[in-house]
């Protein structure tokens, strides 16, 4: 019986085992296309990758729009540079263990270089010294870790972009009146960064706008949402509400349209994903700051493959952000980084 | 009088579960294999450490949580009973400044606190398992969160906490052989499991209350008082996990922990435990924890997409417990 049940189990990972090194060992992305080129610009085979430049992407998440769209970046560098790459991360944020297994399993398959973002700016140091004493370049993308030991940080200067956010509410809603922030958290760089940066620009730039409630909604759409209502219900003057990203953003618009408070809140969000993109067109949130996570996928292969192959590669890596509105999210360098 | 009427059940139990292990034992040595063939990175020493590291922190739920399952309950709380556990630690150590063991020892009293509440409830205010236990995995998240002022709690004042989890004996006393003490605590902490349920009237009650609990109850024996320790002793495994976890990250990161139980569960219900109670054992369990891992590792080492990788796993356990119920209807 137990002989019948294993031999399933076996068959089973065997299957996937096929499926999965059948498209070239990277083929684990809604593109397929892209792997081709790779695959065939190194003869070595898919188990035997010291020829062929190996770059495993550590992320933050894979489920999230965000995480999607900084793969199709990496996805698209790996194409162009006829690089392998496979792009994973945990089911949450939370899930700091589950990263740094991924983080070992990707240093015992002896890549040429690893791209990071980091969960927690501490745990992973052990690690990352394994890598470096194995002569593994490091790239971090989307947050830092506080050692020296990864050579580049691809990132978005949130507290400048969160600053421009803050322009941007203060112009909508005539310099002055209540504001409140939903932020997705406040324990990681990108949460603190979007937090500091829209708070200290209000504070310096615009006086008589005050900051009501910051609340934390773990970047949970529902969690966002039922505390965008306790906030909206507690100021009924609220003329401003800034979600710091998309989750944090959805959950505030949630709340407006189940109030019934359309119009009178103005909403400027972050990041994109569809939902937002709907909002911002329909006019229901006035705007919102982009990083560009295809710029940070790409940028991070980039500066991989270069550090993989000795070449020099700048301390930091600015991989941009911007505004978009009704009004110019249709141009064509606006719509380059902006995911669905 | 009472212990010899309850013995053989469970030395015939024994018996019987000793060629289920050996199967389940061999299908783990079938499944290194295959990983071992599949690609060359598997099997090297540093990825069966990682493999071993990745199995110590759930693996120790999973013993603790086989106690209260052989018994015919369940623990939902040991996930963030965990967290609270290493967030009392980190309390204690970094906030207050403790010594190190009292630190420690506090945080596996967290554990043992916890459980003895959930263990109360059951026992004498007669809330069913799944329902006290799951209060307990509110309050615990809750807690975790509120004491910590939900930032993680570093360690990095006291260097030596790390190497609970990060350092190596064996390394010291084996040149070239270092697994971690994380791995050594598991084993260390299955040794004792194993020990405490096959071989003290705790474990003995422990089968007895899981396979009739009415009929223990009418014996005399003190049914209430045993779960209350049962679920306490889970409590304090869940605390080693706690300190293991925390260890590992040089922190206590307070927004952790959901879902593992559902892990802990899993590694238990593959070894072979019923969750139906009466029947169980903690090497079963030890296997069934190094399934889930081989399994997550190989998939990741052949880099089968990560949504894929948790729908393996998922039939996984729905063929361990079938083939289960069919062993059990031929008996």
């Amino acid at each position: 019986m137990n002989k019948r049940m294993l031999l399933t189990i076996l068959a089973l990972v065997m299957v996937l085992a096929a499926c999965s090194t059948n498209g070239g060992g990277s083929n684990n992305g809604n593109k397929p296309a892209t792997t081709t080129p790779a695959a065939s610009s190194g003869d070595s085979g898919t188990d035997t990758p010291t020829e062929k430049i190996y770059v495993p992407l550590i992320s933050k998440g894979f489920q999230h729009q965000f995480w999607q769209a900084v793969k199709m970046g990496a996805e698209r560098a790996a194409t162009e540079y006829g690089v392998e790459i496979t792009f994973e991360g945990p089911e949450t944020e939370s899930q700091v263990d589950k990263q740094l297994e991924m983080l070992q399993v990707a240093l015992d398959k002896k890549p040429s270089a690893i791209g990071l973002a980091a969960l927690d700016s501490q745990a992973s140091i052990p690690l990352l010294q394994r890598a470096q004493d194995a002569g593994i370049p490091i790239i971090a993308f989307d947050s830092g870790v506080d050692s020296d030991i990864p050579i580049s940080l691809v990132t978005t200067d949130n507290v400048a972009a969160a600053g421009s956010a803050a322009d941007k509410m203060a112009e909508l809603i005539g310099g002055e009146g209540e504001v409140a922030i939903i932020v997705h958290d406040q324990t990681s760089r990108t949460g603190i960064d979007r937090r500091d940066g829209f708070v200290q620009r209000i504070e310096e730039a615009h006086p008589n706008i005050k900051i009501v409630d910051i609340q934390y909604g773990g970047g949970d759409h529902l969690k966002s949402t039922d505390l965008a209502k306790a906030i909206i219900q507690a100021y009924p003057n609220l003329k401003g509400f800034f979600g710091a990203n998309e989750g944090s953003a959805i959950g505030i618009l949630n709340a407006v349209t189940e109030l019934k408070a359309e119009g009178n809140i103005t909403i400027i969000g972050y990041d994109s994903g569809q939902a937002q993109l709907d909002a911002i067109r329909s006019g229901l949130m006035a705007g919102a700051i982009s990083q560009n996570p295809v710029g940070i996928g790409y940028e991070t292969v980039k500066a991989a493959v270069a550090a993989a192959r000795g070449e020099s590669v700048p301390e930091h890596i600015d991989s941009g952000y911007v505004w978009y509105d009704q009004s110019n999210m249709d141009d064509e360098d606006i719509k380059a980084v902006l995911y669905e | 009088m009472r212990d010899t009427a309850i013995a053989p059940a469970s030395s015939k139990f024994v018996f019987k579960s000793g060629l289920q292990q050996l199967l389940a034992f061999g299908s783990l040595i079938l499944l290194v294999a295959f990983f071992s063939i599949a690609s060359s990175n598997f099997f090297h020493f540093s990825n069966l450490v990682g493999i071993l590291l990745s199995t110590a922190v759930i693996g120790v739920l999973a013993l603790g949580s086989t106690f209260v399952i052989v018994s015919g309950g369940i623990d939902l709380s040991v996930g963030t009973v965990m967290t609270l556990s290493s967030v009392m630690t980190g309390v204690f150590i970094t906030m207050w400044g403790l010594p190190l063991g009292v630190g420690i020892a506090g945080g596996l009293l967290t554990g043992c606190v916890c459980g003895f509440i959930s263990g109360m409830a059951i026992a004498r205010l007669g809330v069913p398992p799944f329902i006290a236990t799951l209060a307990m995995m509110m309050i615990a998240k809750g807690l975790a969160l509120v004491i910590s002022g939900t930032r993680p709690i570093y360690f990095t004042n006291t260097p030596d906490f790390m190497r609970i989890s990060q350092g190596s004996l064996l390394g010291v006393l084996i040149p070239g052989f270092n697994i971690p003490n994380a791995v050594l605590i598991f084993f260390l902490a299955a040794i004792v499991g194993s020990i405490i349920l096959s071989r003290t009237i705790i474990g003995r009650y422990n089968f007895a209350i899981g396979s009739n609990e009415e009929a223990t109850r009418l014996s005399g024996v003190n049914v209430r008082n045993w779960k209350v320790a049962i679920y306490t002793m889970t409590g304090l495994f869940t605390g080693i996990a706690g300190i293991l976890m925390a260890s590992r990250l040089n922190s206590a990161q307070p927004s952790l922990g959901m879902g593992y139980e559902l892990e802990a569960i899993a590694a238990v219900v593959i070894g072979g435990t019923s969750l139906s109670g009466g029947k169980g054992t903690i090497v079963g369990t030890v296997i069934g924890a190094l399934i889930m891992s081989v399994l997550t590792n190989g998939l990741r080492i052949l880099s089968v997409p990560q949504e894929w990788q948790t729908v393996v796993v998922g039939l996984v356990i729905l063929l361990a417990v079938y083939g289960d119920i069919l062993r059990r209807r031929k008996a």
